[in-house]
């Protein structure tokens, strides 16, 4: 109870002093995950209408893929992507190991499956008959399917930030691409396993409680999105 | 206008409805009607171009070929109104918006169609939180406004309650024969059917079986099953005695009837169709120009709506509707012995389907 009470007040007072290595961890785990949940929303909402809106050769097995990837462990990502990132890898030559982008990479893929595999989800429940009211009133199969992602926009803004809930907490694919370079690669959850395992628990409450904001803030801005459109449908 | 030839549309990779010919002229309203699940949704999407579709389907003597072309041409109402989540007047200016037309033009032809459909004054509210009512009239003002050559309507009031059911109908009549509209439009409903539409089409069990004025369609359907659907209750198998230039004498159980009609080719054994408003119950026989006049036992009587329907038995099974009034004014009882009478141009004889 003391080292939790010890804790919480050094978290306190760091947070208070606005202590520069917390700040930076904060800041690139924003950076990081923010940068890598973009691409996967680039590529991982128009790949989700594709699956979930349309039918094609091969459509189940690219579910099972996505399915697959949803539940892919962190340190097997960082695994794969170190491989690749390495001076003797196939991507060497972009110098990107021990970097914010080599981190964004790794993110990537765990956040891309997560979009995908929801977006499909939120656009398939999405009623059948809305895509062909929408084809009758002349729109285009890209028109139609904007407009069907616009009209499940809280389910697809609840799988952009499934996917960027799952990056900011995770630490495996980070530690091993990013090596947890302070003032750099160093994230949230890199720094927090770090001051632990030193047994600065000041530092690590500091960190934890603004990764448990950030995570709050999300939870929030999906509730209130939800909330007001329930609100306007009464 | 519109043609159809040997037509099946798909759901998914199953044929579920079939139509031999359609030909739609323009300004026509073109009711296709039958029970729940017989096939005829498919079949009005099938010619909306908006199901897989086997056969020719042609649109002023061209055959379509360009989906997306045609489907700009015509506009479909579903059954439920299917309206996004913005204002009224954004989801009723849509399609005008897909064809590119500008902001200010849009808005000025959906409020027009809005106020026409009479929700007008809803422009500039959510969509969402609607009546069911005043939703169908924005998804109807919203396929208007594009100003189609043919208006698809699938059971577009089905889900509505009856006061707001009448209501919408003589709404869209008045709208649709204003503007001219080409129609074809689904139902289960045969008020509905004669309400609008100025040709009938009876879809059962996933095939257009008849095709042909409303006249046609209720006083002579083509088989059996199309006349139960229609209303015809009494379908009863008859025997040809002999048919002359003015009448044909037919015979069931120990009765004899006379109808006009020639009974159908090569078939002595016709079915006997009958509408139940077609018969005149008295309580004693009279002389009147009916050729067709029965003793009856009154079996059953049961109210349904406005009117009381008799099961009679005339030595063979007959119903016959009465208004409530006059089964209160005659004090009409089970098991009272009443006179059943029809005309000898009542019936309609069908040959009998044999398997």
């Amino acid at each position: 109870m003391d080292l939790i009470l010890q804790g919480v007040s050094g978290a306190i007072a760091k947070l208070a002093a606005f202590d520069p290595d917390v700040l930076d961890a904060a800041v690139a785990s924003i950076v990081v995950s923010g940068s890598a949940t973009a691409l996967a929303v680039a590529t991982g909402v128009p790949l989700g209408a594709l699956v979930g809106l349309t039918r094609f050769r091969g459509r189940r097995l690219l579910l099972s893929l996505v399915n697959t990837g949803m539940g892919l462990p962190p340190v097997v990502v960082g695994l794969f992507v170190v491989v690749f990132l390495w001076r003797s890898g196939a991507l060497g030559d972009l110098d990107w190991y021990c970097t914010r982008q080599g981190m964004v990479i790794a993110q990537y893929f765990l956040a891309a499956p997560t979009v995908v595999g929801l977006t499909a989800i939120a656009l398939q429940s999405a009623d059948p008959l809305l895509r062909m009211q929408l084809l009758s009133l002349g729109a285009n199969r890209w028109q139609a399917a904007w407009l069907l992602i616009r009209e499940s926009r809280l389910l697809v803004l609840g799988a952009v930030i499934a996917g960027f809930g799952a990056v900011i907490s995770e630490v495996g694919a980070s530690q091993m691409v990013g090596c947890n370079v302070k003032g750099d690669t160093r994230i949230l959850t890199t720094a927090i396993t770090l001051e632990t395992s030193k047994g600065e628990f000041g530092s690590a409450f500091a960190l934890a409680f603004i990764l448990l904001g950030i995570i709050f803030v999300l939870t929030a801005v999906t509730t209130f999105a939800q909330q007001g459109r329930n609100a306007r449908s009464t | 206008m519109l043609e159809a030839r040997e037509l099946v549309a798909y759901r998914g990779e199953r044929a579920v409805a079939h139509a031999a010919r359609i030909d739609l002229a323009e300004g026509e309203h073109l009711a296709l009607l039958g029970p729940n699940g017989a096939g005829k949704s498919s079949l009005v999407l099938g010619l909306a171009a908006l199901v897989r579709t086997d056969g020719e389907l042609r649109y002023r003597g061209e055959p379509v070929r360009d989906v997306d072309a045609y489907r700009r041409r015509v506009a479909v109402v579903f059954q439920r109104p299917l309206l996004l989540d913005r204002s009224v007047r954004e989801n009723a200016a849509l399609g005008l918006a897909l064809r590119g037309v500008s902001r200010r033009e849009r808005d000025a032809r959906a409020e027009t169609e809005l106020s026409r459909l009479g929700v007008g004054q809803l422009a500039d509210r959510s969509a969402i939180g609607l009546s069911g009512g005043e939703a169908q009239r924005v998804s109807i003002a919203r396929a208007l406004a594009i100003d189609p050559e043919i208006l698809f309507l699938d059971e577009p009031f089905s889900a509505l309650d009856a006061p707001t059911r009448e209501t919408l109908i003589a709404d869209l009549a008045h709208v649709l024969r204003e503007r001219g509209v080409t129609t074809v439009m689904v139902t289960h409903d045969r008020d509905e059917a004669l309400s609008l539409a100025d040709r009938i089409g009876v879809v059962i069990d996933g095939e257009l079986r008849q095709l042909d004025t409303a006249e046609a369609v209720f006083g002579m359907p083509t088989d059996p099953e199309i006349a139960a659907f229609v209303g015809v209750e009494n379908v009863i198998p008859a025997h040809v005695e002999r048919a002359t230039d003015e009448l044909t004498h037919l015979r069931i159980a120990d009765q004899r009837i006379e109808v006009t009609e020639p009974p159908p080719k090569g078939d002595d054994f016709p079915l006997l169709c009958i509408r139940p408003d077609d018969i005149v119950i008295a309580r004693e026989a009279a002389s009147t120009s009916a050729r067709n006049s029965f003793p009856a036992r009154i079996v059953r009587l049961e109210p349904i709506g406005r009117r009381t329907r008799l099961v009679l038995d005339c030595g063979f099974p007959l119903i016959a509707h009465v208004t409530r009034q006059s089964a209160r004014e005659m004090e009409l009882a089970e098991d009272d012995r009443v006179v059943a009478s029809f005309k000898a141009t009542v019936p309609h004889l069908l040959p009998r389907i044999r398997h």
